[in-house]
This record gives structure tokens, sequence and C-alpha cells, in this order.
């Protein structure tokens, strides 16, 4: 036993502690994407439509299917500040209603698109046996004509649906469906694309040598780091769905007529368009002013969700 | 190249009739009676023939089979009767369309001209507008100009024609009278009159329709001329002395054209698809038109035939597309 004093540690050999605090990889990520000034632009203005449309019934006096036929067709007032339709109904209110229906309707058929085509891409890409037939369903299925198998589906499976479901809830869940089974294809190309790249990496192989099942590998390896594409065709997707339910709300093949929906609305102002052409103007700049600040956003995130570019 | 573009084509076969089952048995779910809008008074035993006669009574894979065969053989013929007089499909059974009494093929040759001049005059419109836009602000990237085409692309994207269409209705035909609303498909251009309203009623649908090509393909053609801008043989191009027009618009621009042409065929069958509803806003009988119409009276050889045929272009497109690339870039090989 030699009690010999410790060695006197060496300054400049001691290990530096981290001069900063740890970061998180998403404050890097919120960090570039509020450089980048649309996207920010666009992130607020999505945050007020949304809070409007679902606060603002709350607040506001007037219900959505309220009629007063006295009141019908009124220009913007201080009462109607966006006036009322041929019924007396109060315009702001119905847009109001109108735009929870299609942002539910674009976060529901986004959410299922996103599932099939995620799920989709990493069978694809991570079992080789299941590539081949995928793929060429993912083919098939970017061959469709999409907009006329939709209206198609609609036209056919409305009545029962909303016979079993009741009209609302049988043609929201159509539409979803309808949706959801129509625009999972380019995520699912993009998906097995990076977990084809993901696959021959290290860490992989490593996390297979201590024995991680597939399940495992896939829920904790590979969906994390697949994790910014699937951001970015999920802001996407969502502006796909709302844009096609208005489509088809417009087209008369979307929800009924006394429920409303941005498109619905626009597709009722257009019967009007002679007399009251700025009665065309809400639901329209509702839909575009939505669809361009979830467009903007999807790009800020594109660029804050690319390590090669963060760094600048 | 050959023997690709051949394997291609045969492959197309198989997806091609694939399609056709899916989109036919989509359509046999459909609850619709065509015999529903027969008059009670009419016996059953007549009603039952007449079902016959629509060629209702078979199941459905013989009816998928008949179809077919009317599709694929018969009418060819027809077409090669049409072109050379001849009477190949003298007596033969057509695809009928239930609500016309007439062939489906009949009508769809009538409505096509106005779909094509519409759609393909706006698709020309729109690439003619995109190309210098994607030209300029990729060389002078991030400049003003580049800013306001970044912003006016992203409007293009975001604003549904559903909106664009009846905003410009609302400003040019309400507000200030210029162009007609209602495109007249009974105009026929004689002289310098019919001919001047026939450009009034297209340029608005022309617009709309042109609107959203430039969006999509002015930032394709930004995007791959920055990735050629800083290559390193436009550098030796500018050493060697050569003007800046002809590095920008010979050894760039050729090289940056490769992927956007693709994307240009890419593009032309769903130009049919958007074209539904700008025809739907503006009253154009094109083949869009006919599509909505079909569906609402329930006219099923009518919406399979014309469903098909919007896949038998995306299909063929997307093989131009692949094949395009093959042949202008040399660096792709498909073998």
């Amino acid at each position: 036993m030699t009690d010999a004093p410790d060695p006197k540690p060496i300054a400049a050999l001691a290990d530096k502690g981290p001069t900063a605090p740890p970061r998180s990889q998403w404050r890097d990520v919120w960090d570039q994407f509020k450089t980048h000034r649309g996207a920010l632009a666009g992130g607020i203005v999505l945050l007020f439509i949304i809070v409007t449309v679902f606060v603002g019934p709350y607040l506001w006096p007037y219900d959505a299917t309220f009629i007063d036929i006295r009141a019908r067709n009124q220009g913007p007032s201080l009462t109607h500040p966006f006036g009322t339709d041929q019924l007396g109904r109060d315009m702001l209110a119905r847009m109001m209603a109108g735009g929870q229906t299609s942002i539910a309707v674009g976060l529901t058929a986004m959410l299922l698109a996103l599932g099939l085509g995620s799920l989709i891409g990493v069978l694809a890409g991570f079992f080789r046996r299941l590539d081949g037939p995928l793929m060429r369903l993912t083919d098939l299925f970017l061959s469709l004509p999409l907009l006329p198998l939709l209206l198609v589906m609609v036209l056919l499976f409305r009545e029962t649906l909303s016979g079993i479901l009741g009209p609302e809830t049988g043609i929201f869940i159509l539409i979803v469906v309808a949706i959801g089974v129509t625009s999972w294809m380019p995520t699912a190309r993009i998906v097995r694309g990076d977990v084809l790249a993901l696959k021959e990496r290290e860490f992989i192989l490593a996390a297979r040598s201590i024995g991680t099942t597939n399940y495992n590998l896939i829920t904790r390896h590979i969906l994390p780091n697949v994790m910014s594409p699937i951001m970015v065709s999920a802001t996407l997707g969502i502006a796909n769905a709302i844009i096609t339910e208005s489509a088809l709300s417009f087209l008369g093949l979307g929800f009924p007529p006394d429920f409303p929906t941005w498109g619905r609305l626009l597709n009722d102002a257009t019967q009007y368009l002679q007399d009251y052409p700025e009665r065309v103007f809400w639901p329209g700049l509702a839909i575009s002013l939505t669809v361009l600040s979830i467009n903007y956003m999807g790009d800020g995130l594109r660029d804050a969700l690319d390590p090669r570019i963060r760094g600048r | 190249m050959l023997t690709y573009t051949i394997r291609r084509l045969v492959l197309a076969i198989p997806t091609l009739l694939f399609i056709s089952l899916v989109i036919f048995l989509l359509l046999e779910l459909a609850p619709g009676d065509p015999m529903a809008q027969v008059p009670l008074t009419v016996p059953p035993e007549v009603k039952e023939k007449m079902r016959l006669a629509l060629g209702l009574g078979e199941p459905t894979h013989i009816r998928f089979l008949k179809w077919m065969w009317q599709f694929f053989v018969v009418e060819p013929m027809m077409f090669f009767d049409w072109l050379f007089g001849t009477a190949l499909a003298e007596g033969q059974q057509r695809v009928l369309s239930w609500q016309f009494r007439s062939p489906v093929m009949d009508v769809i040759v009538q409505r096509m001209p106005q779909t094509l001049w519409v759609v393909a005059m706006s698709y020309v419109v729109g690439i003619l507008i995109a190309l210098p836009i994607g030209i300029y602000s990729a060389y002078r990237q991030y400049s003003v100009f580049d800013q306001t085409g970044t912003f006016v692309t992203m409007v293009g994207y975001s604003v549904p024609p559903f909106f664009s269409g009846v905003l410009v209705i609302v400003i040019f035909s309400v507000q200030l009278g210029w162009l007609p609303s209602i495109y007249d498909t009974t105009l026929v251009v004689v002289d310098w009159a019919t001919f001047k309203q026939q450009l009034m009623q297209m340029v608005m649908p022309v617009m709309v329709l042109a609107l959203q090509t430039t969006a999509q393909i002015s930032r394709f053609m930004r995007a791959s001329m920055l990735d050629n801008l800083n290559q390193d043989y436009v550098r030796t191009a500018r050493a060697k002395g050569l003007s800046e027009w002809s590095v920008i618009m010979v050894h760039v621009l050729r090289n940056s054209m490769i992927p956007v042409v693709t994307v240009i065929a890419l593009g032309v069958p769903s130009i049919f698809g958007g074209a539904i509803i700008t025809e739907q806003i503006f009253k154009v009988n094109g083949l869009g038109q006919l599509l909505i119409t079909a569906i609402e009276a329930n006219d099923l050889p009518m919406v399979q035939t014309v469903t098909f045929i919007i896949a038998v272009l995306i299909v063929f497109f997307n093989i131009v597309a692949d094949v395009l690339y093959g042949v202008l870039d040399p660096r792709i090989r498909y073998d």
C-alpha cells in the first residue's frame, strides 16, 4: 500500500465541458424555421385562421344555420361584417363553421394518407420481398385518374354511408377516406427511398447485431430518422386535402347543402354571381390563404429539417 | 433505347387492363338503376327486354369482357372505317351511352375539340410564360424579380382554379364587362369578327389554367437552372470568353431543360383532370364537363370510357417522360 498522492491533473489535458447548454434537435429546427420569414408569416396566419374558426363561434352571437329571412342578401354591415346569404344566414358564422369542417377534413385526410404512405414506404424499403409488389401498387395508383375516381367514389357511396352513419358523419368519413386513399403515393415513395438509404447505415447494423427485432428496429431507429420527409409531406398533404375537399364541394358532390364548408359556400355564392359578386370573395380567400400559408410553412419546414442548410 | 421503349409499352398493357378492371368493379357497385326513369306503365317483361338490350342481363365478368372487346376491337375498327371508308365494324355492337342513346365514342369525338382548344392552348401559354420566368429568376437569384416570382408561383399553387376562375369572372365579366363568362361552343369561326369572339371567350379559361401550369413549371425551371449554373462547365464556358447570352441560353439552358421536359410531359394528362373544374366554371362542354354530367346522370358506360381514356393518357405520358429522359440525357441508360 503506497500512499503516493494522486498525480496532479494537468490543466491542458482536462476534458472541456460543453460551453453552451445542450440543445435538442428540435430547438435547432425551430431556430432555422424562425429565419424563414415566409414560413413564420404563414404559421402566424394559419394559427390566426384556426383560432378564429374554432374559437370564434363561441364569441359570435349568430348561429351558422339561423335563418333570418328578413335580413337576406344584405351587404357588409356592422351587424353582419361579411353580409348575409339568400336565406339571411350570417356569412361570418357560416365561414367559421365551414372552416371547421374544411380544416378537420384536411387534417384527418392528411393523417390517413400519411399513415398509409409511411406504412407502405417503410414496408417496401425495409423488407426486400415486399418492395416489388408494393412499388408496383404505388405506380398503379399513381396512374389512376384520381379526380374522376374520387367523384365516382363519392357519388357511389354517399347514399349508403349517409344511410348508415347519418348524413354528416357518413359524408365526412367518405370524403376523408376517399382523399386519404388517393393521396398516399408521394409519401410512400419518399419514405421508401429514405429507408433504403438508412438500412445500409452502420447504426442499423449495430442495432441488428445486438438482436433488435424488426419491429423495434423500425419504430426506434428507422421511423425517427424519416420523420423530416414525413413532416414536409404532411404539410403539403393538408393543403392538398383542403383543396380536394373544396373542389368536391364546389362540384356539388361534397357535403349536403345545409352543411357549410368553404367549397360549398363558394359553390352557393357562384349561383348569385351576377347579383352579389362580392359573396364569392370570402370563402375563396379563406381557402387560398390557408393553403398559401400551409405551403409557405412546408417550404420553411423543408429548409429547417435539412441539416445541410441548417448551419448556414 | 428501342428495346426499353418496347418493354415499357408491353408492360403498360397489364397495367391498363388492371386499371380498367378497377374502374369497372367500382362502377359495378353503383346503386343507381338505368331503368329507374322508365314509366311504371311499361310492363315488366318489356322492361326486362330493355334491360337486356342495354347489356345488363349478363354476369359481371361477361360484361367486362364485352366492354373490353367493344373498346379495344370495335372502336378502333370504326376509326379505321372512318379513315379509309371500309366496312369492318359493320353491324358490330359499340359502347353505347345510356343518356345519349348513341355510341360513347361519337360523343367523345364531338367534345374533344373544345377541351383540346382550351386545355392545350392554356398549357402552351403556361409553358411559354413559365420558361423565361424560371430562367431569369435563377439567373438573378434572390433579386426582386426572383422574390416576386417565387411569391407569384406560391399564389399560383395555392389558389384553386374554382376560386381564380370565379374571381376572373367577377372582375372581367361582371364588373368590367369585357369578356363573356360562358364559353359558346356553337360558335364557328368564319371571319374576323367570329375569330375575335372566339379569342375573347378563350381568354379567361386559358388564363386560369395557365396560372397553374406557370406556377409549377417555372418553379422546376428555376431549380433546374440553379443546379446547372454552379457547374464547372459554366465557368469553362465563361473562361473561354463566350458571351453571357450564349453561356446561359445555349450551355446552361440546354442542360436544364432535361428534367423540365419530362415534367412538361408528365403534366399533360393531369391537365385533363384539372380541366374538369375549369370547364365546369366556364361552361365549356368538353370532356371534363361530359364526365361530370355522366356521373350525375348515372351513365356508367360513359364514365367508364372517359375515365379509362384519361388513365391511358396518364400511362402513355409516363412512358413518354421516361423515354424522353433517356433520349435527352446520355448519362441515363436503361439497360
